[in-house]
């Protein structure tokens, strides 16, 4: 265990944190809070990547007032959501109408717990670590479902369905492309996973599926070209169009945390991870959360390009794509993975 | 102690929540009720040392199934008051129902043993860890060496059941609206566009308006959808005029 490396010298730290209650109830907030406050700015700062990228690309200077580049920009939009009032329409189901975006907030923080940001350096190194970022990633639907429900109107009762039946048809790919990925690993483990790309990363020998996987992640996030939950030509805003203020800032920044989220996992996956490209001395001296939050940063760039770039896909477009080309692609995909490392004996065998 | 006071919290929330599914008036409150019993026992699971079931659970039920409930549920109109109408007269028969499967359950927990083939010890009990084995490699041991014919033919009968579930519902509507969509991508710009240089002031009137493309509006479409009848020659027209009369 790294903590333990970390605090062998001094033994009254390590004492008071692994041996008191006290200690072990300080250690995991202080462990969740280390997670936690970089990802809320990495937050801030991705809608102001988002808007500025964007603006490079067609063109423009983006914001640019607040601040040194715009840099406040995140703050000064903070403070106006904050500022606003809290609108709850008349015929709205109250309590799951606030739920639902506190919901999607906390799902999206939840799942950070099992991401290693180094050699076994997650909040919760746990054997399952890869169904539970699945089963976290899954839950996030319900937010939105809820919302469109609870608000008593029917664009966000449409954007909710239309959200509900997208995420869970792209779950099943997501899924299959990881059942393959874990079969090259032999374990569920996300440090496991990582690990077994030390000679190469997976999204070189298994590059349609990172392909896959990558737009799979796009759909899951309501992301353009799918972002049909929120349809503005016709749905308005879809499934927050009656949320304002902090409960449409929640959900503002619960969509960005999984568009993160799903970043960190196309990195983890494909892209080694917290390792470096080649194991070579000058890559090897900088240290892994590093190299982590340099290929989110990648992947984020491809989410806001794609962004910039593609048209809205038609709703049957969408169906077709996930059901009938990705669903049967991964699959073939999967088996041809099984057998091919059972051909050359390279299935992992005996471990966890 | 602390492991026995979680586990008695999961369990109240969980008989709770079962039985707030039932008496809970809205629909949609006793799905969400639902989902929230499903978390309750994967808590259990995971206190039981069984993770990855926990972990299934999770996305099987809650992140599947459950969504498909509420997605049914919601789109329900339901008239309360004749919801209970028939009160009187079916409690009987439920409470039958209900009375067969507790004696079933009674006696199916009267003669509970574990598999004679369980590999190693798996898990150690209530909140301990682990065996050498971690319970995935465990289940997938026992599932698919011992119980393989049970396993596959479940995975028939679930065949079974997609088949007839899409067999129920296709349907071919004649007013279908779907492409080929590699003819549709094979479109060149040629084809469906037109670039006018007009003066200012000028519409496109004087050429007849926005222009259809002569060819091919229909040559994407799959046969018998667009409403146009599958085998004779579709009813093309060669321009057609939007603006002005639409269909």
């Amino acid at each position: 265990m790294p903590r333990t490396r970390l605090w062998r010298r001094s033994s009254d730290v390590e004492q008071f944190f692994f041996h008191t209650t006290t200690g072990h109830v300080v250690l995991l907030v202080l462990e969740a809070l280390a997670i936690l406050v970089p990802l809320l700015i990495a937050v801030a700062y991705l809608t102001l990547m988002e808007r500025k990228v964007m603006a490079a690309m067609q063109m423009r200077r983006g914001p640019n007032v607040n601040g040194l580049f715009g840099v406040l920009q995140a703050f000064a939009d903070a403070i106006k959501m904050m500022t606003k009032e809290t609108i709850i329409p008349s015929g709205a189901n109250r309590f799951l109408f606030l739920l639902a975006p506190f919901l999607t907030f906390s799902l999206a923080m939840l799942a950070w717990a099992v991401i290693p940001t180094g050699d076994g350096l997650a909040v919760a190194n746990i054997n399952v670590g890869i169904l539970y970022l699945l089963a976290i990633s899954s839950l996030g639907v319900y937010g939105i479902l809820i919302a469109g429900w609870a608000s008593n109107s029917k664009y966000a009762f449409l954007g909710g369905l239309r959200s509900a039946a997208q995420m869970v048809s792209y779950e099943v790919s997501i899924g299959l492309v990881i059942v393959s990925v874990l079969l090259a690993v032999g374990s569920l483990n996300l440090n496991d996973i990582i690990l077994a790309q030390r000679h190469v990363w997976f999204c070189v020998p298994m590059f349609p599926m990172f392909i896959i996987f990558f737009i799979s992640a796009l759909a899951e996030t309501n992301r353009a070209p799918f972002d049909l939950p929120e349809g503005e030509s016709e749905l308005v805003a879809g499934f927050f169009v009656e949320y304002s203020s902090l409960s449409f800032g929640l959900f503002f920044l619960g969509e960005y945390a999984n568009m993160i989220l799903m970043s960190g996992m196309v990195s983890i996956l494909f892209l080694g991870g917290w390792l470096p490209p080649l194991g070579i001395a000058p890559l090897t001296w900088i240290p892994g959360p590093v190299w982590l939050i340099a290929k989110i940063l990648f992947c984020l760039f491809v989410f806001i390009w794609v962004r910039a770039t593609f048209p809205r896909y038609r709703y049957d477009q969408l169906m077709r794509l996930g059901w009938k080309v990705f669903l049967p692609f991964s699959l073939l995909w999967m088996i041809a993975t099984a057998g091919f490392l059972l051909a050359t004996g390279n299935l992992p065998q005996g471990v966890s | 102690m602390m492991i026995q006071l979680v586990f008695y919290v999961f369990a109240a929330v969980l008989i709770a929540s079962s039985a707030m599914v039932i008496f809970a008036k809205n629909p949609v409150h006793s799905v969400l009720f639902l989902i929230l019993g499903f978390f309750n026992a994967a808590g259990l699971f995971l206190l039981a040392g069984a993770e990855f079931l926990a972990m299934i659970l999770v996305i099987v039920y809650v992140g599947a199934v459950a969504v498909l409930f509420l997605f049914v549920v919601m789109m329900l109109d339901i008239d309360f008051a004749r919801m209970r109408e028939g009160l009187q007269r079916y409690a009987p028969l439920g409470a039958a129902v209900g009375g067969v499967l507790f004696a079933e359950l009674a006696m199916a927990a009267a003669h509970w043993a574990s598999s004679p083939v369980m590999p190693e010890p798996i898990t150690g009990g209530l909140g301990q860890p682990g065996g050498p084995m971690t319970n995935t490699a465990a289940l997938g041991t026992l599932l698919y060496t011992h119980y393989i014919l049970l396993f596959q033919a479940c995975g028939l009968v679930l065949l079974v059941a997609m088949i007839g579930a899409i067999t129920l519902t296709l349907r071919e509507k004649p007013t279908g609206r779907r492409q080929v969509i590699g003819k549709q991508h094979e479109r060149m710009r040629a084809d469906t566009l037109d670039m006018l240089t007009l003066p200012l002031g000028f519409g496109t009137d004087a050429n007849g308006g926005f222009l259809r493309p002569a060819k091919g509006y229909y040559d994407t479409a799959v046969p018998g959808s667009y409403g146009v009848p599958a085998a004779p020659e579709p009813p093309r027209e060669e321009v057609r005029k939007v603006d002005g009369d639409a269909p």
